[in-house]
């Protein structure tokens, strides 16, 4: 058996740290299936009460975007700060903004 | 010792000791997460210990606190039963051992959880949560193993081989423990159904009956026992009172 065989396939872990906030990516572990994943995630990255929820997902199944193509990919959006809300004049007594 | 303190340092004995125990496999597991899995639960068991050895040391009132139990009792004196002491061999034995206590435990503290007993029952309470992944964690890996590769199923069954003859001595049920008022004995059938439950899916056989091995509670133990203590009281033994 080769050492890659070996090891255990890798996880994504996402936790969400309380009610109303979105899953947050916090690491990852190596488990044989999805339930096994699970518990790693747990005993790996909510022993401090970190969470309320947790995600694993395969980290074969992510696809990234090319380092390569980082110039083209996100440069073009350097010099279009009218991208930006912030021509705004927000009036006093706003809040949550 | 009157039968409440001696029933508060029964509870607080066995979580230290299986704790001790499984502290040992830090940075020996499996796997890092395996490694972390266990250590969180040698850490859930010491923190019950703590708490009802603290317990154990107030009822008692000679002014012993959970230290004091913990690190300056010899080997007789300890009340664990015989199951938590036991090596943790390999992988699969520790696995056995953890799946036949976590469910006795949960089973029992559930009960104690409404005991009249007020400060019983609030340890427990907060226990009973723990040791519920404990034997969740246990009964996965009884059915990863079991259900498994010819070599993890033989490990399996060499490891609750080994086990099973410790088992029957969590049930029994002596004076102070009626003093306490949770009917251990009761917690059998329970018990049964769900060690039967999880192995029937982990595609193993329950073990053939056999002549139980009991004691701990009176304090005659393994020469594990002595072993053990000797790494865990060492520094106590050796610089009374340190703290740090």
């Amino acid at each position: 058996m080769s050492d890659s065989q070996k090891e255990w396939p890798l996880w994504e872990v996402f936790v969400r740290g309380k009610g109303g906030l979105s899953h947050r990516h916090v690491g990852s572990v190596h488990a044989v299936d999805a339930k096994m994943a699970i518990e790693h995630a747990r005993d790996t990255y909510t022993r401090r009460m970190e969470g309320v929820s947790l995600w694993v997902l395969p980290s074969a199944q992510i696809t990234a975007s090319d380092p390569g193509e980082a110039a083209a990919l996100f440069e073009p959006a350097e010099d279009k700060v009218y991208r930006h809300p912030t021509f705004y004049k927000i009036p006093d007594g706003i809040t949550h903004i | 010792m009157d039968a409440l303190a001696t029933c508060a340092l029964r509870l607080g004995d066995d979580s230290l000791i299986l704790g001790q125990r499984l502290g040992e496999w830090c940075g020996h597991a499996p796997a890092l997460e395996v490694d972390l899995s266990l250590a969180n639960c040698a850490l859930d068991l010491i923190g019950q210990a703590t708490h009802f050895l603290g317990l154990a040391g107030e009822l008692e009132g000679k002014g012993r606190d959970a230290d004091a139990l913990a690190f300056r009792r010899d080997v007789m004196d300890f009340t664990n039963c015989l199951l938590v002491e036991q090596k943790n061999g390999d992988f699969a034995q520790t696995i056995a051992r953890q799946f036949l206590f976590s469910h006795f435990q949960e089973l029992h503290l559930a009960a104690l959880a409404a005991s009249k007993h007020e400060r019983f029952a609030a340890i427990a309470a907060k226990a009973v949560k723990e040791v519920t992944y404990h034997s969740k964690l246990a009964s996965d890996w009884v059915i990863r193993l079991g259900d498994g590769t010819d070599e993890s199923k033989t490990r399996m069954i060499a490891g609750l081989d080994w086990m099973w003859r410790f088992a029957d001595e969590m049930f029994v049920m002596d004076e102070a423990d009626a003093a306490l008022g949770v009917d251990k004995a009761a917690l059998k059938p329970a018990w049964d159904q769900r060690i039967d439950a999880v192995l029937a899916e982990a595609t193993l056989e329950r073990p053939s009956p056999r002549r139980a091995i009991t004691g701990g509670r009176a304090g005659h133990h393994s020469e594990q026992l002595g072993h053990l203590l000797t790494e865990m009281q060492f520094l106590q033994r050796a610089y009374p009172g340190a703290t740090w």
